[in-house]
């Protein structure tokens, strides 16, 4: 890849010149998906595939019909048969018609026939709500996918993320979910066009007093409450583990030792989500590093709903996230005979 | 057999109607009281309508997500409907769904939907109701020419067919499905074939004439709703509108959507109910003014709804009551 000098971008241009350079190196990668190359200015429903069919032609960048069972299970057997395969889905919603091709097929075939086939296959797509897209279309379902042996997921919450974890999926020979999050496509920030590896966690804010695992609205919804919190005397150490599979433990724990205490923020529904799997496999490797009982914020248990009132009170935020924090510091505080 | 006195009026109104609600949507989002993704179908509103005007209140609909003109058409309130677009206490699914997931059980209204095809699927459940309780209901499919594109449609078909489901598949053909041109999509353009191959009557109409659909949905209903079977409804049509508010357009030309009103299926209808002397001269004028003025009383009503209780975003995941058993 050729050395770039590190540009301030938007998540979906900085996803776009992912793919530009992916094209350019990797003979194998195409990519395909809805509407990917006529919509808005020519490159799918936010922009991320823009240009490319200019540059590497409908060979290797294809429009498709609207058939997400058939390409669900066709790029398994593409990616198994050579090619590098990155398949749009518009919304994470929409992977659901092909689970059978995901879940059966392609993060099953390395292992049941022995570990033959390779199958190097992106299913970048996003997820998440906050910008009143409803039931269908803002889901966050990264749990589900994490649940499932054989498949990597990816939830880049900056743009400087974004792009050096999708270099990074395409060159894995595993299948890889890749969840953008829709209301992040607009966010800027520093991009330094080097890949990142997955399984390693980024300390997105040092503290001492707290560890925050959370990802991408979360993860933002964190960094707007430690401000507050350190006003309150509180530094949250704040992780984003940036791949929920594989998870960087490692980083965690060397927080968690620092800080004792723990709380895990998603936007994916809390009940059985990653956090709760996460919290779990603290109690048992680090019971005795925890002064007080770890927390959890997550999506309320019901749909996503429509209007803004309601999609508001279901999404954890800033403020669920300094209650959170006090909560797990208070009862700390309490016992020690600190007043809280 | 469409009859220009008995149906015609009726129908131009109610498509004109439809017309001047989702016409005043893009403005609606522009000053921000829509959020998400709203499609508007004007220009398609014969499909809609002519299909509608041989259903009952306990026939079923499942659309999409064009799914406005569905539901109207169906019967339901035009400022409930429009409260539900802008997120409003009192729309019909108290702001939880919003334009692409609008529900009216009393008027058989499935859902408008947001996964492209999924009506297919809900119809033809539907359809199978109907059969295992022998209410004499049909139920409706609305999908478009890329929905057709969905799997499930060939096993609907293939169900539909073994089962005898009383059952419609009204494929709205717009020609695109969002920025995808169907020649680009389809190898095969005719899609009554894809009908005719699992054995499920297949007619194609003109989706801009509401006679021609009117009388294709007449006999379709009737097939139905004698135990006939499923049958399907190809109807080609065009959306004048972008495929949602902000989209470029870049895939089609301005000639081309231009052409396309010169189809128009109200100025179509109007004109003919003119030429035979069912409307007379002004006459029209009139008329439009009144439903200018119900659509303002809709708007009105949706816009005054308050915005829904927060607590409320947690009702509804669960029954709270099972089955009392008999
Ligand atoms: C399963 C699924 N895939 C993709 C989409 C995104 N999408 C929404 S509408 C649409 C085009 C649908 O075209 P068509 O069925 O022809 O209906 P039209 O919009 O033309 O009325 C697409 C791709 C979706 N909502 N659901
Ligand atoms: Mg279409």
């Amino acid at each position: 890849m050729t050395e770039k000098t590190p540009k301030n971008l938007t998540t979906w241009r900085a996803l776009n010149s992912a793919l530009h350079d992916i094209l350019a190196d990797i003979p194998e990668a195409f990519v395909l998906g809805e509407d990917i190359t006529t919509w808005g200015t020519g490159g799918g429903i936010y922009g991320v595939t823009r240009k490319l069919v200019d540059v590497y032609g409908p060979g290797r960048v294809r429009d498709t019909p609207i058939s997400e069972e058939v390409l669900l299970a066709a790029v398994g057997a593409a990616a198994a048969r050579g090619t590098r395969p990155i398949l749009e889905i518009m919304y994470s919603d929409f992977s659901l018609l092909g689970f059978d091709g995901i879940i059966n097929q392609a993060a099953k075939a390395r292992y049941m026939f022995g570990g033959q086939f390779d199958v190097p296959l992106v299913i970048r797509t996003n997820g998440g709500s906050g910008i009143g897209k409803a039931a269908q279309h803002s889901q966050s379902l990264e749990t589900i996918f994490a649940h499932v042996p054989g498949l990597e997921v990816a939830v880049p919450a900056t743009p400087g993320d974004a792009y050096g974890l999708l270099v990074q999926a395409v060159r894995t020979d595993n299948p890889t979910i890749f969840l953008e999050h829709k209301n992040l496509y607009y966010d800027k920030g520093e991009v330094d066009f080097q890949p990142v590896a997955f399984g390693q966690a980024r300390i997105a804010r040092p503290g001492t007093d707290v560890t925050v695992v959370a990802t991408q609205q979360v993860l933002h919804a964190a960094l707007a409450a430690a401000d507050q919190l350190a006003e309150e005397g509180i530094e949250a150490e704040i992780i984003d583990p940036r791949t929920l599979y594989p998870f960087d433990m490692e980083t965690v724990i060397g927080s968690i030792r620092k800080t004792r205490h723990l709380i895990v923020g998603h936007e994916a529904v809390r009940d059985y989500g990653w956090g709760a799997e996460f919290v779990a496999q603290v109690a048992e490797e680090a019971w005795d590093l925890l002064d007080a009982a770890p927390r959890r914020i997550g999506g309320a248990r019901t749909p996503i709903p429509y209007s803004e009132p309601l999609e508001r009170t279901v999404t954890p935020g800033r403020d669920e996230m300094i209650a959170a924090v006090r909560a797990v510091r208070g009862a700390t505080m309490a016992e020690a005979g600190t007043p809280a | 057999m469409f009859d220009l006195h008995e149906h015609g009026l009726k129908g131009l109104r109610l498509m004109a109607k439809i017309r001047e609600f989702e016409q005043r949507l893009p403005a609606l989002s522009q000053e921000g009281l829509i959020r998400g993704s709203t499609h508007p179908s004007v220009g398609m509103e014969a499909v809609a309508v002519g299909v509608s005007m041989n259903l009952e209140a306990r026939d079923a609909i499942a659309s999409n997500h064009r799914g406005h003109a569905h539901t109207l058409a169906k019967g339901a309130d035009f400022g409930r409907t429009m409260a539900e677009i802008l997120g409003r206490r009192d729309g019909y699914c108290g702001g939880k769904g919003g334009s692409m997931h609008i529900g009216v059980a009393e008027l058989g209204v499935l859902g408008t939907n947001g996964i492209v095809g999924a009506g297919i699927g809900i119809a033809t459940g539907a359809a199978l109701a109907a059969q295992v309780s022998g209410d004499g209901s049909v139920a409706v499919a609305y999908f478009g020419d890329g929905g057709a594109n969905q799997g499930v449609l060939a096993e609907a078909l293939n169900l539909a067919a073994i089962w005898s489901l009383p059952v419609l598949f009204v494929l709205e053909n717009n020609h695109y499905a969002q920025s995808a041109a169907i020649e680009q999509m389809v190898a095969q353009p005719d899609f009554t074939r894809r009908g005719e191959a699992y054995g499920v009557p297949a007619i194609a109409v003109d989706g801009m004439d509401l006679p021609a659909v009117y009388d294709a949905a007449e006999t379709a209903v009737a097939r139905a709703r004698a135990g006939e079977g499923p049958s399907m409804i190809v109807a080609d049509t065009y959306r004048y509108l972008g495929h949602m508010a902000g989209d470029t357009e870049i895939y089609r030309s301005k000639d081309e959507v231009r052409e396309w009103h010169t189809r128009d299926p109200l100025t179509r209808l109007r004109t003919r109910l003119e030429e035979s002397g069912i409307l007379a001269a002004g006459e029209w004028e009139r008329t439009q003014e009144q439903i200018t003025a119900e659509i303002d009383e809709a708007e009105r009503y949706a816009r005054a709804s308050a915005l829904p209780d927060p607590a409320s975003a947690h009702t509804d995941v669960y029954a709270t009551q099972g089955w009392a058993g008999r």
